[in-house]
Order: C-alpha cells, then structure tokens, then sequence
C-alpha cells in the first residue's frame, strides 16, 4: 500500500469536514479521489502532506508518518494551485523547489522536459498561461522521481486542450508505473484515467472502487415507436418520457428483437449517469 | 542546508530586496551626507549643530557612529518590512505550501528562511557600512581635511548595528508568520516602528511608568544601543539605558521574536 487512511478526521468546530475516512492507495494505481466543490478532499490531501494536523485518526504515507521528511522526499505534490514566486522565472523556480529537495540541476531539466516547458523555462512565471503555470505545478512534484504523485485538481481552470493535454500528461506517467493520486470533481476525467475512485461527499468516503463498479451496471436508453410496444417487448424496461432505460449491455440484441416486432427504432445509446446521478444515487443509499 | 541555499536564491532574485537596499543606501547617503556636505558649504545652518559637529559626523573615523544611527528607526523599519514581505508573502503566493511539502522538516525550512534573510541583513549592513566609508572619505578627500580610517571600535558600532538589525528582522518574520500576508505584516510593522513607540515616548513624558517601559521597547533598546556606541543626531537614537542592557534586551527580543514565529510556523496548519 502507498497510502492508508484509518478514520481520518478533521474538525473546524464542531463540523467534521473530513469524516473517518478510510482510503488506500495501491502501488502502480491512478487513484481518482472523486466529489464536489467542499467534498473535503483538498483537507484529506493535506492531511497526507503534513500540512494539516488530523483531528483524529490516521495515515501512512509509504509507511512514513505524513509531513516527515521520509514520507515527504518520497512524494511529489501540486495542491490547490500551483504555489511558486511571480518574480522567477519557470526554471529558477524549479531550482529553488530542487534545492530544497535536494535534486540537482539535471533533475530540474528533466522535469522540464517531462511537462513540456522547456522553451518557456526563462520566463517569468507571473507571465504564464495557466495551462503553464499547472504544468510547472506538476514539473515541481516530478522532481526527486517520487515514488507517489498527488495532483489535486490538477485540470482545475483549464481549457478543454489543457484538460486533455494534462490527462495526457498523467496517463503518459501511469504507462511507467508512476502512482498517481488524483482529485477531481469531474467523473469524466476520473473516468478517463483512473484505475480505482474514491468517493467522498459531505467529508465521507461513500465509495472506494474501481470505476466500472462506481459506474455501476450501465443502462440504455432507447427510443422506439410504438414505446408502449417497446417497452412490453423489453422486460425489465422503464420509461422516462419519450424513452425507455433498460440495464443492458448489449444493444444489437435489443434492437434485433424490437425491429422483428416491427417497432422502428429511432435512438439507441448508452445512458451516461451523471457525477450528480451517481452521488444522489449513493449519498440516498447511505 | 539546500533550505537556505533554496530562499538565498529566491531572496537574491527578488527585485523588492535590492529596491529596499537601494532606496535604504540612498537614504544613509542624503542624511548622511549630502544634507550635512550642503549645510556645510553655505547652506544657511539653522539646526542646532554647529559646522564642527558637521564635520566630525562625516569624518571616516567616525563611520561606525554614522552606520548605527540610522538603523534603530528608518533603517529598521525598511529591514522589517523586508522580512515580512519575505515572509507574508509566500503565504498568498503559495510558496510555504511548495515549501513545507518539499521535504525538509519545518523547524529546517524556517531555518533556511532566517538564515538566509540573515545574511541578506548582514550584507544590507555591510554595504552601509561600505557606502558611508566611501561617502566620508570622499567628503574629506573634497574638503581637504586631515582624516583617518575608523580604529577598531568600528567593530562595536557594526556589532550593534548587526544586533539591531537582527531584531528587527526577527520582528519582521515574526509579524509575517502572525498576519499570514504581507499587507498587514508590513501596516503593522511601520506603524510600530515609526509611529507608535514615538506616540508612547511622548506619553512618556507624562506618565512616569510608560516612559520606563518605552526605553525598553524594542525600538527604544535599538536606540538605546545605538545611542550607547556612538550614535547620535539621528531619530530614533537614545540615551538612556546602558549599551549591556540594551543589548540584552534586543538579544531577548531576538530570541523571543524568532522563537515565537519557528514555533507557529511548525504547530499551526497551513491552508
Ligand atoms: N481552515 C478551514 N476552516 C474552516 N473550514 C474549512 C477550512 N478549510 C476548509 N474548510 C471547509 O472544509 C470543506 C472542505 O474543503 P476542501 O477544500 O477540503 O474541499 P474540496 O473537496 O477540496 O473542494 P473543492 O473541489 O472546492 O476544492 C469546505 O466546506 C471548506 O469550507
Ligand atoms: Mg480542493
């Protein structure tokens, strides 16, 4: 395990915003920590840094108390946003990071290289794009080659080619191995290049699995005329509206035996439970 | 120690730390100097000080006097607020998040912080120190005195000097770790340095306890200090403590400023 939490808690007053949350993170994994805006995971990634203090509870970090050098060497992180000075330029400011982490000059290039910076390594970073700025968040957790990357949102602002081109960025690390804890609000994204999810809401781990369990069996969505006719013909089909949702996989079949009943067939396709679907669906089971 | 070589990087690249060095250096020269050369050379001389005071306050013998007096107010208030802007800032920045996860312990990351921002002081005194020789010797050379370099007692001015510099620096830190910003940090900092032990001192005068308490402050022991090495004709400078005890109670606020900012900076969460 890379990462174990054991009801690990924190406490502003008397509201518990991370609530005995028991997570674990497996060596070789993207682990997607899933939820909305004020879900906790920010205060839960903290926690594992060193730079909260639990309220109660606890967490190993590669076996290293969280905040201790030994846990921290071993750990590249960007929370929140990237924190570096205006005035340095992209380089000089991986220098300072290296200094204290004690990489040399080539690991500096190097991660440059990884993130894809290096033609705007002398610029000031008060003048970088945001898309830039992330990357040189991710650039500064590279170096040191840590055996666990935490990225808290880290596709937080971006347009949808910063998006794309950070998931790529990640995924292209997961391919060597990298581990890779990943927070998010968005279910596509986790879904994109996550092995396993967390879910939390409201300070409370709901869920730890892997996506396609999160995703839960996938449903269809079928629209056909007659519907009344459709929907006798497909057991266990419900209608909503104009459509019928049915959890099934397979499509060719169900529409082989509607078109044998002479039902034309005018939409079929996959029905995409939303993140809020999901987290309705769970925080109503809770 | 990468903790320290990490800030001396970012401090020596940081443009706000050679503005204030800048603007401190051509403040010591205009105070120091130029007014005092002008009023010398027929200006009409209405202050106080007759033109042999002038010449002896620029003499190079007398550089270490010339060094120290400036720092208890001006000199320390910009010495304050460039420690907490060094310090506030990285707050809003972001940077003390990047650099608690970095990996060194907090007590060594503070460190780092402190050492670097000493010997950024250090070199401010330095160079005043630099700056006034070469001013004074300059102004002797032009007005064709008989001078001499500064005797060892220099080394006692610029140890006081070093000392007041320290504590206010401390101060600075301490005001930048409270306030978690620089705007506060600073407001707060200037005001205390240039406003408010003045306010007292002049509170002083009526009320017998304030105005023991306002010789001790930490404003009132640096110019105690200063005032105890030489230092005079400037604000700020005092004379009514011994140069010992005011030492001691700036080594004090030394201690307690920086013992005070290391240990919220290691005990409080950082979010
Ligand atoms: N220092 C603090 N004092 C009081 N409440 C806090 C503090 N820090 C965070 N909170 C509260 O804790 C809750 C969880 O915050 P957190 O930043 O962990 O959420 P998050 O899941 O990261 O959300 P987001 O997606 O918006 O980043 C929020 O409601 C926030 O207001
Ligand atoms: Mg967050």
């Amino acid at each position: 395990m890379i990462v174990t939490t054991e009801k690990l808690t924190k406490r502003y007053g008397d509201r518990a915003v991370v609530d005995e949350v028991s997570l674990s993170v497996r060596r070789g994994e993207v682990y997607g920590f899933l939820g909305p805006n004020g879900a906790g995971k920010t205060t839960t990634i903290r926690m594992l840094l060193g730079l909260v203090k639990p309220t109660s509870g606890s967490a190993r970090v590669l076996g290293e108390a969280p905040g201790t050098p030994r846990a921290l060497l071993k750990v590249g992180s960007l929370i929140e946003g990237p924190g570096f000075y205006p005035y340095l330029s992209g380089r000089d400011n991986l220098r300072v990071h290296a200094a204290r982490r004690g990489v040399g000059k080539t690991g500096v290039e190097a991660a440059l290289e990884q993130v894809d910076l290096v033609g705007a390594a002398g610029e000031k970073f008060r003048r970088y794009s945001l898309g830039m700025k992330q990357r040189l968040g991710v650039a500064a957790a590279l170096l040191g080659q840590p055996e666990l990357l935490i990225l808290d949102e880290p596709t937080n602002g971006l347009d949808p080619a910063g998006m794309a081109d950070m998931r790529d960025l990640v995924r292209a690390l997961a391919a060597q191995g990298q581990t890779v804890l990943l927070s998010s609000h968005l279910l596509g994204e986790v879904e994109e290049i996550c092995d396993r999810v967390g879910v939390i809401a409201q300070g409370r781990l709901i869920a730890e699995s892997t996506v396609e369990q999160l995703r839960g069996d996938s449903q269809l969505l079928i629209r056909a005329d007659p519907l009344e006719k459709a929907h006798v013909l497909i057991e266990g089909s419900t209608v909503h509206g104009d459509a019928l949702h049915v959890r099934e996989k397979d499509a060719g079949v169900l529409v082989r035996v509607l078109v044998a009943a002479d039902v034309d067939v005018r939409e079929v396709r996959p029905l995409r439970r939303t993140l809020e679907e999901v987290f309705f669906e769970m925080t109503g089971a809770a | 120690m990468g903790s320290v070589k990490a800030e001396l990087l970012r401090l020596w690249k940081w443009p706000a730390t050679w503005v204030l060095i800048g603007v401190w250096l051509v403040m010591t020269l205009t105070f120091g100097y130029v007014f005092n050369y002008l009023a010398l050379n027929g200006g009409t001389n209405t202050r106080s000080m007759s033109q042999q005071q002038l010449i002896s306050a620029m003499q190079p013998e007398n550089v270490g006097a010339a060094v120290v007096r400036g720092l208890p107010m001006f000199g320390g208030a910009i010495i304050l607020v460039l420690a907490a802007l060094a310090v506030g800032s990285g707050y809003g920045w972001g940077t003390w998040k990047t650099t608690l996860t970095a990996g060194p312990r907090r007590v060594s990351a503070m460190a780092g912080t402190l050492g670097a921002l000493g010997i950024v002081v250090v070199l401010l005194v330095a160079l005043t120190f630099v700056v006034n020789l070469g001013a004074s010797i300059t102004v002797a050379s032009l007005e064709g005195w008989d001078w001499s370099l500064p005797g060892l007692g220099v080394f006692k001015a610029l140890g006081a000097s070093l000392l007041i510099a320290a504590m206010w620096t401390g101060f600075g830190v301490f005001l930048g770790v409270v306030t978690k910003g620089p705007a506060l940090a600073v407001g707060l900092g200037l005001m205390w340095a240039i406003v408010t032990e003045n306010l007292l001192r002049g509170v002083g005068s009526l009320l017998g306890p304030v105005e023991s308490l306002t010789k001790v402050l930490p404003g009132g022991s640096a110019g105690n200090l200063a005032g105890a090495v030489g230092g005079s004709g400037a604000p700020g400078v005092l004379t009514d403590l011994s140069g010992t005890t005011a030492a001691l109670f700036l080594l004090g606020y030394v201690v307690v400023f920086v013992g005070a900012a290391t240990f919220l900076k290691v005990r409080r969460d950082l979010v």
